[in-house]
């Protein structure tokens, strides 16, 4: 009788999530299939409501794969996919790289400063994503901090900014936090005793950790890049401050498509695009998820 | 025991910290530099808050984003409530795996298309784009956070408190108000911060779904950014900076001093 | 059994369950609940009467727990009837049930001081302010905790935090306090005081307790009489001595105290006595059964002596072994004796004087004997 009325409570968060999130979804959709006409909306085709169903098979008719066609054909919507996947991909293994070693050197240390290094980690997440990002320029920037330290350091100066570097660079600024904890949760929950168990039958050290740790804390590794991964190809910020005009990535290709072009159904379609290729990693996270609160 | 850090951890984490904080220092640092060139120290100023202050735009900005990120934690929170109590006490059934399976897609989809197929509902549905639309899709982008930060405290909550407090003479809305609410309101106000900050920092969505007069501190703070660096965008951020830092580290420290005393 | 006397107000006289005349407090008629394909009771028939010590002991799983949510109100029955007084209320939510509950871990609300947990329920039943302050005072009084209603539980010991849950229960005044495993959480010591502690509160207020326990000290301790269940259905009621020394069948015996079985046929059978012959040998005990049947004997340990000679002369049943194990537990000594291989008994001797030195030990002949008086005979 009780678990029936705790059952209403899903009503107002289904409702909010089928008018702000389903239906507008369907919208993209349909909008992806509909024939570009520049400046202003509506697009046809539309449904004639006034002709019941024989206004909707109209409408079904008039939905084509046009606009997609069309992205197919344009080189530049190509190279944004591939160099979205691509920096993603090399921004992933840059970040297992960079965060592996700090969340390992977190679960060394002793309780109280492990609960301290873990917040400092979280901390900068909760300060403004853009305010972050903006910090790089001032620094890469060719008359930056950067290169005035290196300038005092006597090295030549470089000029990084725009470019697929400081994109890579902002990436793994920014995504750090989400790669260090999920590795340091399956870190530190592991059992010391293991690594002694390996040691005691005569591993060092070294081996103890490529043989014991390592395979142990695989899982938060696909956790954290998974995690990173999947904002990462549809990043717009990033790209659109730190990569210049050449740097091409599906995120920064809807928002141009949209505000600048003003081709609401080019920038639909590549949505679906990012979005269909996202759904692998997406549904691997949720196995994953699963598994690890099962 | 466990083995201590060794040089080789201490060092990737003292890197590690000094990447993540440096650039955040040099611009809280630069925020107080007279020289407006970020590779010249012109000496300790406040110039450039003083500046701020007589930046109207950048005022407004702040106060549409302050509004706009208090309604829609809010309205988030108290959504994400329902949605927690649905998914943690609903049972199994079409219901739940539709909940469970919108609130984990709004957390997994790229801002920008969520940002897009707002805006394309507020056109179809003729509505004037504003204050209200970002504030509605703002908590349409933190609902999802929210639900998962309540729902996770709310699945380790013990429910004999709940029957205890219906056995001495509540119904069962009254035991879940005078009894699970309080108990569990730090995960609330810390789900109500989260949404507030995710909704203080975006400027994605808010690009797509905000209209004239509406334009929020991101929004502001882009244009300007593009512009160039300007001190002032430093002046602000190291407000906004301090504004979050001490109010995550005030939430932090007391929930470190309730973790002292021995839980329930 | 711990053979530990008992010392709480034994209260020989008070048996309503024998007076027609007394109507229970609390009956369950035929009920049954389900979850999913297994049945947690079914059939239950029980009176508890007014003023009564009640316990409802089984292991886990035995559907005790069950049983005590329905009346509780947390569960509501698939089949029968609960009834308070004369009314049913079996659909009544458990807010508005006059029938309390102590919970296994206490339940304490976190976020309240004592004196609020305690004024949690009279603030429900709307009782005036100003009454407050004095009732939640004197339930501080009753369990001894005065002078801690500004604490917050988790500034308090286990045992305290149990009498807090003890007078939060208490407050509202319930026609019935229900008290789920409410010892669990204590050590020995502590269990055995709170156990006469929560015998004398009952008596003092004069209220009806139902406690679930899988613990049988416990139960034969605190209550006036015993529910034992098994599998969802109520075995056996009785007072403790009842339950005890005549057990209704094979799983009350075994489940309550030590027991020795002896399983055989019924060979003669009359006068209020039986002949049993098993692979032990030939017993007589007294009991009903009739002639051909299987049956078993069931005797305590201590109610078999042990001879170090052959016993001479006497109706009793004499069984002859060795010694292979015995324990010393200080006031018994519990022999462990073979009395043809892989086919052990076990007999408790009260240590009556010092034992200098130890006239039993491992490999000792031994003789056993028990009086037919003694015997349970059971036939389930």
């Amino acid at each position: 009788m009780r678990r029936s009325r705790t059952g209403l409570a899903a009503v107002v968060p289904l409702l909010w999530l089928a008018v702000f999130f389903a239906f507008p979804f369907m919208l993209v959709a349909k909008l992806s299939l509909s024939d570009t006409a520049l400046a202003i909306p509506p697009y046809a085709p539309r449904i004639d409501w006034s002709r019941g169903l024989e206004g909707v098979r109209t409408f079904l008719q008039g939905l084509d794969l046009e606009t997609y066609a069309r992205l197919g054909r344009d080189r530049l919507y190509l190279d944004a996919y591939l160099s979205s996947l691509r920096l993603a991909g090399v921004a992933t293994g840059l970040l297992l790289l960079i965060g592996y070693p700090i969340a390992y050197g977190i679960s060394r240390c002793p309780p109280k400063a492990r609960q301290a290094l873990v917040m400092a980690v979280i901390l900068p997440f909760w300060t403004s994503f853009l305010i972050r990002i903006y910090a790089w320029i001032a620094i890469l920037k060719p008359a930056g901090v950067l290169n005035a330290a290196l300038g005092a350091l006597g090295l030549p100066a470089v000029d990084i900014l725009n470019t697929e570097t400081a994109v890579l660079l902002g990436l793994v600024y920014a995504y750090l936090p989400f790669m260090v904890l999920p590795l340091y949760a399956v870190l530190d929950r592991q059992d010391e005793s293991l690594i002694e168990a390996a040691q005691d039958l005569g591993a060092t050290p070294l081996s103890a950790f490529w043989r014991v740790t390592f395979p142990l804390s695989l899982s938060g590794a696909a956790a954290g890049a998974l995690l990173c991964f999947i904002p990462m190809a549809g990043e717009f910020v990033i790209p659109d401050l730190l990569g210049g005009s050449e740097t091409l990535m599906l995120g920064r290709v809807i928002w141009t498509e949209f505000f600048a072009n003003r081709d609401w159904p080019a920038a639909s379609a590549v949505a679906i695009v990012l979005l269909a290729t996202l759904v692998i990693p997406i549904l691997l996270f949720e196995r994953q998820q699963r598994k690890v609160l099962a | 025991m466990r083995r201590g850090p060794s040089a080789f951890n201490l060092a990737s984490i003292v890197l590690g910290l000094a990447f993540l904080y440096a650039p955040i220092v040099i611009l809280v640092a630069y925020s107080f530099n007279a020289s407006r060139l970020v590779t010249v120290w012109g000496g300790f100023s406040t110039r450039w808050y003083v500046a701020l202050l007589h930046d109207r735009q950048m005022l407004d900005a702040v106060w549409v984003t302050l509004r706009v990120g208090i309604l829609s934690a809010t309205a988030a929170t108290l959504v994400g409530l329902l949605a927690a109590v649905a998914l943690v006490r609903g049972g199994t059934g079409p219901r739940r795996t539709a909940l469970a399976g919108g609130v984990y897609a709004t957390l997994v989809m790229p801002e920008v298309i969520l940002g897009l197929s707002l805006l394309l509902l507020f056109v179809a549905a003729g509505l004037p784009r504003g204050f209200w639309t970002v504030t509605a899709s703002h908590a349409t982008l933190t609902l999802a956070y929210t639900t998962v930060a309540i729902q996770a405290r709310l699945a380790s909550f013990d429910r004999s408190l709940e029957e205890a407090a219906q056995d001495l003479g509540c119904p069962p809305w009254k035991a879940f108000a005078l009894v699970t609410l309080p108990v569990i309101a730090p995960a609330v106000a810390a789900a109500w911060m989260l949404a507030f900050t995710l909704s203080l920092d975006d400027l994605v969505i808010a690009s797509f779904t905000s209209g004239p007069g509406a334009t929020t501190l991101p929004m502001r703070l882009y244009s300007q950014v593009r512009l160039g660096v300007d001190p002032k965008i430093n002046a602000v951020s190291t407000l906004l900076i301090g504004l979050v830092a001490t109010g995550v580290i005030a939430a932090y420290l007391i929930q470190q001093r309730r973790a002292r005393v021995p839980a329930e | 059994m711990s053979g530990r006397p008992q010392l709480g107000a034994v209260r020989e006289a008070f048996a309503p369950w024998e007076d027609p005349a007394v109507r229970p407090l609390v009956r369950f008629e035929g009920v049954g609940k389900s979850f999913g394909d297994t049945a947690a009771v079914r059939g239950v028939d029980l009176s508890i009467y007014e003023g009564e010590f009640f316990a409802l002991l089984g292991p886990s799983g035995c559907g005790k727990t069950t049983l005590m949510r329905l009346l509780a109100g947390f569960e509501t029955p698939d089949a029968g009837r609960v009834l308070l007084g004369d009314r049913d209320i079996g659909a009544d939510p458990p807010h508005r049930r006059p029938v309390h509950m102590m919970f296994q871990a206490y339940a304490l609300f976190p976020h309240l001081t004592v004196a609020q947990n305690i004024a949690f329920g009279l603030k429900r039943q709307g009782v005036p302010r100003a009454e407050i302050g004095p009732r939640v005072e004197e339930m501080l009084s009753l369990v001894k905790l005065e002078g801690l209603g500004r604490r917050r539980p988790d500034q308090l010991s286990g045992g305290q935090r149990q009498r807090v849950a003890l007078a939060r229960a208490l407050a509202p005044r319930p026609r019935i306090l229900l008290l789920d495993e409410p010892m669990a959480a204590l050590d020995r010591k502590l269990r055995e005081e709170t156990q006469f502690e929560l015998m004398a509160i009952q008596q003092r207020l004069n209220l009806t307790f139902m406690i679930v326990t899988h613990d049988q000290d416990e139960a034969m301790v605190v209550a006036d009489r015993i529910a034992v269940m098994r599998a969802g259905e109520i075995v056996q009621v009785g007072r403790p001595t009842e339950v005890y020394e005549a057990p209704a069948d094979r799983y009350v015996a075994g489940f309550i105290g030590d027991v020795n079985l002896f399983e055989g046929r019924v060979t003669a059978a009359g006068g209020g006595r039986v002949r049993l012959a098993s692979d032990d040998g030939a017993f007589d005990a007294e009991g009903e059964a009739a002639v051909g049947d299987k049956a078993w004997l069931a005797v305590r340990p201590e109610k078999i002596a042990v001879h170090t000679e052959p016993p001479v002369g006497g109706d009793g049943n004499v069984i002859a072994g060795r010694i292979v194990d015995y324990g010393y537990l200080g006031d018994w000594t519990t022999y462990v004796v073979e009395a043809s291989p892989g086919r052990t008994l076990r007999a408790a001797r009260a240590n009556a004087t010092r034992l200098v030195d130890r006239p039993l030990g491992v490999g000792d002949p031994v003789w056993l004997t028990f009086a037919p008086s003694s015997a349970v005979v059971l036939t389930t």
